[in-house]
Formats: C-alpha cells, sequence, structure tokens
C-alpha cells in the first residue's frame, strides 16, 4: 500500500513561504510528477512528505496515517536523490544492504534481497566495486537499488536524471517506468523536465511558486490546461501565444496554439509572416516565424518541408485546436 | 598558463628558503648536537659544531636521575586521552553545528574560538583552587580534562570544516535508509570523515604533547609529562646544558617522528577547506 495524502501543507522558511498550503492526493500504484520550473517549491514537496523537512501546518497522510511527526525512517519511504548520495566508502553491496542492515534484517535474508534488486537492475557485476569506480548510470541504478530492498510503500524521486547525459537519461528514463510497470508501487517523482513529466506520469502536479497550479493526467493538462502558465509549461516546444487584436477577434484576451496545431501555406492563411530559422530534423521541421505584427511563433510541421530562412509563409490554427485565456491568465 | 620564472629567480628563491628553513631549525640542531656532548663541551667558548667527543653520558645521567619512561608514559597518556575525549565530545558539537546549524551557530563558533584569545594565567587561579577542592593536582585525570578543554575549540573547528564538505543529501539518504542518529554518526559520517578525524587527532596530540603552561602549573611528579621533566633540568643549581638537551631531545623525538611520518596528514589537514 502506498497512498499519501497532504492536507493544507504549509512550509516557511525564516520569513519565506515557501508552500502556501498543498493540498493533494496521491493513490496507491500511481505514478505522480511534480513538475514545475526551479524555486517552485516541488523538491520542498517532497521533502516534506519525505520528513527531511518538518511541516509548518498541515498533516501529511501516508496510508491514512498522520505521519506529520515522524521521522523519515518510520515513513516507509525510500527516496533517490539527484547526487545519487550514496555511501563512498561502502561497496555496492553494501549501499544497497545498508537499509536493511538498519533495519536489522538477518543476513542471509539481506544477501537474497541485494541479489534480487542487483539482478533486476543489471548490478550484479559490480556488487563489490565502490561508487567512484562506477559510471553515472551505474550509480544512479545503485541508488535505486537502494530504494527498492526496502520494498517501501512508495518511492521519492528527486530530480533522480539531471547529472545524467542525453542518451543516458532517455534510457534510465525508460528503466525507471519499467521499474514502476514491474513493481506497481506508488512513485513521486520530480522534475522540471516537462518531456519527463509527461513520458512517466500517470498523473502530474504543475507548480509555481508553492501553489498546484493544475493536477491531471499528462494528456489532460496538454489538452486542456487550466491557465496560460501551465498551458506554457507542459508541451515542447512551448506553446505560442498571441494576444492583442487577433485574440480580440476570438473573444480572448490572448489565444494560445501549439507548434503542432498549425497548418502550413505559402499562399494564404490566418497569420502571414516570415521564417526566420528553420531547423529540419529530418522527422519535424521547426520554424521560427516573426508574424506580421511582431509577435514570434514557432510551428512544428512532420516530416521534411521545402521553407527556408526568409521565405513568406502563412498559418492557421487546426480546428478546435486554439485555447482561449482571459486578462486572468485562466482559460477561457 | 603556467608563469615564467627566470633560472636566476629560482635559485635565489631557493637559496632563500634553505636559509630561512635553516634557521628555523638551527635551535632544534643544536640541541641534538649539544646533547651528546659533556657538560665542558657544552659551554666551550667559541661552541664547537661538529668536532667535540661524541657522548651518550648525558643521556644516561638524564635517565638515572629522573625516570624518563614514566613522563614519557605520563605524556601519552595525557596526549591520547585528551584527544580521545576531545573527539568523544567535538564530533558531535561539530555534527550539529555544521548540518543542524541554527541562527546562532556562527556565534558560538566564534565565541568558542575568542576562549583561545584568553590568556590561560587569567584563569590559572580559579583552576588550581578548583583543582585542589577535588583532590586533582597532580593527576592524570586533571590534566588530560584541561587540555582536552583548551584544545576543544580547535577540534571542533577543524571537524567543523572537515564535516561542511561532506554532502547534506547523503546524511539524509542514512536517515531515509532508517539510520537513527547514532548509526548515521558511526555508519557514514565518521568513515567518510576519517581522513579530517585523523589529521584532526594528530595535530591535537602534538599541541597537547607540546603544551606546557598547564601541565608545569598543575603537575610535580606522579601525573608529570615530558614538558615537566624537561623543566626539571633549568634548575637552581645552575643550568647543566647538556642534560637539559638530552632532556628535551628525548621529549621531542616521539612527536617528531610522528610528525614525520604522518606530514602529508597533517598539511592536508591543515590546509583543509582553503582550497577547493
Amino acid at each position: 500500500m502506498g497512498s499519501i495524502t497532504l492536507q493544507g501543507v504549509r512550509k516557511v522558511f525564516g520569513d519565506v513561504e515557501v508552500i502556501p498550503g498543498a493540498d493533494l492526493q496521491i493513490e496507491n500504484g500511481e505514478f505522480v510528477v511534480f513538475v514545475g520550473p526551479s524555486g517552485c517549491g516541488k523538491s520542498t514537496l517532497l521533502r516534506l512528505i519525505a520528513g527531511l523537512e518538518d511541516v509548518t501546518s498541515g498533516r501529511v497522510l501516508i496510508d491514512g496515517r498522520d505521519v506529520t511527526q515522524a521521522p523519515p525512517a518510520r515513513r516507509g519511504l525510500a527516496m533517490v536523490f539527484q547526487s545519487y548520495a550514496l555511501y563512498p566508502h561502502m561497496t555496492v553491496r553494501k549501499n544497497i544492504s545498508f537499509p536493511l542492515r538498519m533495519a536489522g534484517m538477518d543476513a542471509a535474508e539481506q544477501a537474497r534481497r541485494v541479489d534480487h534488486a542487483a539482478g533486476i537492475l543489471n548490478l550484479t557485476p559490480y556488487l563489490d566495486r565502490r561508487p567512484g569506480q562506477l559510471s553515472g548510470g551505474q550509480r544512479q541504478r545503485v541508488a535505486i537499488g537502494r530504494a527498492i530492498v526496502r520494498e517501501p510503500s512508495a518511492f521519492l524521486f528527486d530530480e533522480p536524471l539531471s547529472n545524467l547525459d542525453a542518451a543516458l537519461r532517455v534510457n534510465m528514463r525508460v528503466e525507471i517506468s519499467e521499474l514502476h510497470n514491474k513493481l506497481k508501487t506508488t512513485m513521486v517523482y520530480v522534475t522540471h523536465d516537462q518531456v519527463e513529466a509527461m513520458t512517466m506520469a500517470d498523473k502530474i502536479v504543475v507548480l509555481r511558486a508553492g501553489r498546484v497550479e493544475q493536477v491531471g493526467s499528462p494528456l489532460d493538462l496538454y489538452r486542456s490546461p487550466a491557465n496560460r502558465f501551465v498551458a506554457g509549461f507542459i508541451g515542447s516546444p512551448n506553446m505560442n501565444f498571441i494576444e492583442g487584436e487577433a485574440a480580440a477577434r476570438m473573444g480572448a484576451h490572448a489565444i494560445g496554439v501549439r507548434p503542432e496545431h498549425w497548418n502550413l501555406s505559402t499562399t494564404d492563411g490566418a497569420f502571414a509572416g516570415r521564417v526566420g530559422v528553420a531547423e529540419h530534423l529530418g522527422s519535424d521541421t521547426f520554424l521560427h516565424v516573426d508574424l506580421d505584427g511582431g509577435t514570434h511563433v514557432i510551428a512544428r510541421a512532420a516530416g521534411e518541408i521545402p521553407v527556408d530562412h526568409g521565405d513568406r509563409i502563412w498559418l492557421t490554427p487546426q480546428d478546435g485546436r486554439i485555447y482561449r485565456f482571459g486578462a486572468d491568465g485562466l482559460a477561457a | 598558463m603556467a608563469r615564467k620564472v627566470s633560472t636566476t629567480r629560482k635559485a635565489v628563491m631557493t637559496a632563500l628558503a634553505w636559509g630561512i628553513a635553516i634557521v628555523i631549525f638551527f635551535p632544534i640542531l643544536w640541541t641534538i648536537l649539544t646533547s651528546f656532548k659533556t657538560e665542558a663541551d657544552a659551554i666551550a667558548s667559541p661552541p664547537r659544531f661538529l668536532d667535540f667527543d661524541w657522548t651518550l653520558q648525558s643521556y644516561a645521567e638524564v635517565q638515572s636521575r629522573s625516570n624518563y619512561f614514566s613522563h614519557f608514559l605520563n605524556s601519552v597518556i595525557i596526549a591520547l586521552g585528551s584527544t580521545a575525549v576531545g573527539l568523544l565530545v567535538a564530533i558531535p558539537a561539530a555534527w550539529s553545528m555544521a548540518f543542524q546549524p541554527a541562527r546562532r551557530t556562527r556565534d558560538v563558533l566564534m565565541w568558542m574560538l575568542s576562549t583561545k584569545m584568553m590568556p590561560a594565567v587569567g584563569v590559572l587561579i580559579p583552576i588550581y583552587i578548583l583543582f585542589q577542592r577535588f583532590g586533582l593536582l597532580d593527576s592524570r585525570v586533571g590534566v588530560l580534562v584541561v587540555l582536552m578543554l583548551i584544545n576543544l575549540p580547535i577540534i571542533v573547528w577543524m571537524l567543523y570544516t572537515y564535516f561542511r564538505e561532506i554532502p547534506a543529501e547523503i546524511l539524509e539518504a542514512a536517515r531515509m535508509d532508517g539510520a537513527r542518529l547514532w548509526d548515521e554518526i558511526r555508519h557514514v559520517l565518521a568513515p567518510m570523515a576519517v581522513p579530517g578525524i585523523a589529521s584532526t587527532a594528530l595535530l591535537n596530540v602534538i599541541l597537547a604533547w607540546n603544551e606546557a603552561f598547564w601541565t608545569l602549573n598543575l603537575t610535580t611528579a606522579n601525573a608529570a609529562p615530558l614538558t615537566t621533566f624537561i623543566a626539571g633540568y633549568s634548575s637552581p643549581e645552575g643550568l647543566f646544558y647538556a642534560k637539559l638537551s638530552a632532556a628535551s631531545t628525548m621529549a621531542i623525538a616521539p612527536i617528531l617522528i610522528l610528525g614525520w611520518f604522518s606530514q602529508k596528514q597533517l598539511v592536508r589537514g591543515l590546509t583543509f577547506g582553503a582550497v577547493k
């Protein structure tokens, strides 16, 4: 079991209110991602769940049990840190078995669990090495191994992939998703990378300045963002916003169109502009377009299209793919 | 890119460095040489550098007059004991200051250091009276406690700078893994800080070994370490340079040898945190 409930959780550091009051329900077995720009309080929220920070007010419940005052060790959670936080003086085997030793488990059971975890994570050949002798990806696996041997009720991940290079990050992302499918244990994952959030999450929690902006499945957030912030944060490249007269004509303060939702034409369309930079990736083409009137937008077209710097182009939003926002930023 | 240094400049600097080193080392060398002289040679004028009758006579006299080994043992007990007790007190203190700093932690650290700026003689009378009342005069326990206390600020400061270099996330990981405070210190912090703790211990042993003010004032015979033993040779009956030198050489030899073999640790310990 591993459901986590936050009730009016508030955190103040000195004079700074980092989390003004968060309510959140995480169901057993869910993969929940906290996402937001740096400084939005997502790591703090995770640390409050872990018990590494004390909540200023509010309650944290795990499986319905109030753990607000419980120390980290008593919460039955395991955490994977950004820096891996391995014990450098211990071998991989000792690192992974550390939580079991702390729990006073007998040696045979320890060995069985470590071998099992090492098998899952392809670490068996490295059990007698020290963290310093491992690559970044292997260290990350050791950190995950140390978390899974405890069979925790939930896993907490604090930006676990941000120290890895791009190629490895994609691999580890898939590995963590596979691990979740295999273990079916609740996972709470913090990242600033919305691609990680979109690809891994069952449920995304978008945070800004300590406030929960929206909670929903990746496609919910993609299809119906609650406000301009969420709309701009989810999706890559970011949603284009057009304000002024064109927006007013559609009855909104601002309209948003995702780069992949433009129809392109070289003859006519809703918005005319000139191509600035054209990025030809083969699979996709990204066009940076300066619209007449000064707004800069990005358009994404599938495949190779014969458009280049300086070309004249017309963009038309696809039917039903226009997002309207009021002056307050909320979706209209 | 490295700076270009001319050969002449290099030679001058090297000569200068050697010159300064020899000036600093000369008194120790002279002491060692004098210890092998007869009393007559020791006060000969002009002084004789190497062309004297080498003899172990002074060493034999010193050993027969006062029991070197009992003083040596006292020095060892006091230096190691005060270091061990000091570490027991300082490790948790430095831990809390490095990893759970409060609003006034910096002030506490500065205050601790400021106690080192106070002249020791200022508190001699109260401490002496306390020792008298508690029957601690000329006891190893008493000296051990005083030396532990006077070196405590240095131990705490050194450990504090070491601990600050250890990522807090590793200790948090240990907490998540179910380690209680003591497990965290014993299984994670202490092993990671071994180099730092070792150089701190080493420096403290040297400081305690060489400490003379308190040992001279608080011990006479039973608990007297080597400092008191040396002082015994600058006696009212006149100075006997050869015997005094022999006693000094015997007193500093152990710590000099220890220092020689642990140079690397010491240098690392003293400059740690200065450069990253």
